[in-house]
């Protein structure tokens, strides 16, 4: 059997959704289209028992409980609304902030403009190996601390923090801190529960699940009761924290996505873990001077960040065209600065330059995997034959002692 | 971002790719320019016979663009005395293979190349 191409390994960005889930939408588009506020007439009713439905399936996801499940656009909204939405109701217990450097850019700008608002935030920088202990948290809190924004799993290197050993410590030091965690990655990949990391407010997303785009939620604790200003204003919809007719057909989908990944999660853990190992050890026998950025501890199942010593990454993206993964090279973004991510954990820029994310998903196979390595292979020996830095490396030269010209 | 035909030829056929022997001393200039942490580092070598160019050669760490730049630049010099060499703008080469506004850096980063070498010949042969 021929393999098909282009090969979608690229599940971090976002996945394919799964044709269980799609099936699931579909009357909600053509049949069962009522508003979920409409009140009165029985496609209104259909609808709401719909969205309530999925409410109670995302919330089992997390551990969560129904009634606390705010729906949004996505993550980027979600976290938008939980910092914005907590520092705005909580700014008369104090202005500051925690997170990391590491955080999804939605996190981090966002916490950028609470600065300009006059709120004080400490970014913390991880650990080489990308993970952030609860005691550099707790040593940055102060009595203005009013919340602690750190991600569950991180989107570029996979890396899986010990948020329950994180929650437990905010809130053994000062119980009102709030704890705020993105689990858009994490949720569905790897155990996490809201009780289990004593978190207040929780981001997710239905895409990285196999579900759709444009839509998401933010958990948000009852007991204690947990408030936020919204950051839309309109018709009061979720408890007023979040207003606009509800997508009724993507929430279901979310609904479905959740179910699927809560039953899957284990069986799907170990296959993936399987296949990223195979992809590791099929690269890393065959070629030298190969790094994994973060730690392959504590990652996610799917996921594999590593750089190809002296070949710069968007070259290789253009030698593996049959095989969508992302690079952490500037050139790959809008910024022309290199992973910000990469950086953080202290690996060079050149390294940086040089670095390829895979993600491995649900769907893919054994095959693919095989076939990605004997590409990524013969692309990265291929490019070292055109390296300049390569040779010098051979010759036993040390990159580092050259006078550089930045340009 | 697409690419250019010409990127992808230059890409994956890159011409004049290689390495002087060092034995080849005098005749050879070498011109090494950019940065590893900058993501790109170009180096172009030019054999001269006579003050004219006669063979070039290159090896480049960078972005597919960086890899084209660096190849089309032998290919321009190769047969030109110094003088024209030097004469060789960026834009020649961003016309030449369609760049993109994001990618000019690579087709300046060859123009230096260029001058690098010539600096190091001239360098080599002022100072006997």
């Amino acid at each position: 059997m021929s393999l098909k191409l282009p090969i979608f390994m690229d599940n971090q960005s976002t996945t394919a959704v799964d044709p269980r889930v799609v099936e699931t939408m579909l009357p909600f588009f053509t049949e069962n289209y009522g508003n979920a506020a409409s009140r009165n007439h029985v496609f209104g009713w259909t609808a709401e028992a719909a969205v309530e439905n999925a409410r109670a399936q995302v919330a089992a996801l997390i551990g969560g409980d129904a009634k606390e499940i705010v729906w949004t656009s996505g993550a980027t909204e979600s976290n938008n609304l939980a910092i914005k939405g907590a520092a705005s109701f909580y700014k008369k217990q104090g202005n500051h902030i925690i997170t990391v450097e590491t955080e999804h850019k939605c996190v981090l700008d966002t916490c950028k403009r609470l600065q300009r608002d006059g709120y004080d935030v400490t970014y913390l920088r991880p650990m080489k190996d990308g993970t952030v202990t609860p005691q550099m948290i707790t040593d940055a809190m102060t009595d203005k601390t009013i919340l602690v924004s750190v991600m569950a799993a991180n989107n570029e290197i996979g890396i899986v923090q010990d948020v329950n050993a994180i929650g437990a410590a905010i809130k053994a030091k000062i119980p009102k801190t709030l704890f705020h965690t993105d689990a858009a990655q994490a949720a569905g990949k790897v155990p996490f529960d809201v009780e289990a990391a004593k978190a207040d407010l929780v981001s997710v997303t239905a895409h990285k699940i196999y579900g759709p785009k444009g839509i998401g939620a933010l958990w948000v604790r009852r007991k204690p009761r947990i408030r936020i200003d919204p950051l839309l204003d309109g018709g009061g919809h979720e408890r007023g924290m979040r207003s606009g007719t509800l997508p009724v057909p993507l929430i279901v989908g979310f609904g479905r996505a959740a179910e699927l990944a809560k039953d899957e999660m284990a069986a799907e853990a170990i296959r993936l873990t399987a296949l990223r190992d195979r992809l590791y050890r099929g690269i890393t026998s065959k070629l030298p001077e190969v790094y994994v950025n973060g730690t392959m501890e504590h990652r996610l199942p799917g996921n594999l960040n590593i750089s190809f010593a002296f070949v710069e990454g968007e070259s290789l993206l253009m030698a593996l065209k049959d095989v969508a993964v992302s690079s952490g090279s500037a050139c790959t973004s809008a910024s022309l600065e290199p992973s910000y991510v990469l950086r953080a954990l202290g690996a060079g820029d050149d390294l940086a330059h040089s670095s390829i994310r895979f993600g491995i998903g649900r769907f893919n196979t054994e095959e693919q995997i095989d076939f990605v390595i004997d590409l990524v292979v013969k692309a990265v020996e291929r490019l070292r034959s055109l390296s300049p830095l390569w040779e010098m490396h051979q010759e036993g030269i040390d990159i580092n002692s050259i006078q550089w010209t930045p340009h | 971002m697409a690419y250019s035909d010409k990127v992808l030829d230059h890409y994956d056929n890159p011409r004049n790719v290689g390495t002087f022997a060092k034995d080849e001393g005098d005749d050879i200039g070498t011109g090494l320019v950019g940065a590893p942490a900058c993501g790109d580092v170009m180096r172009l070598q030019i054999k001269v016979k006579d003050g004219r160019i006669a063979d070039a050669k290159f090896k480049t760490f960078g972005c597919g663009s960086a890899i084209a730049s660096s190849s089309l630049a032998t290919e321009m010099i190769k047969g030109m005395t110094l003088d024209q060499a030097a004469e060789i703008k960026n834009t020649q080469i961003v016309q030449e293979l369609n760049l993109p506004p994001v990618k000019i850096h690579c087709s300046v980063l060859a123009e230096d190349a260029i001058k690098a070498a010539i600096e190091d010949y001239k360098k080599k042969h002022a100072s006997k």
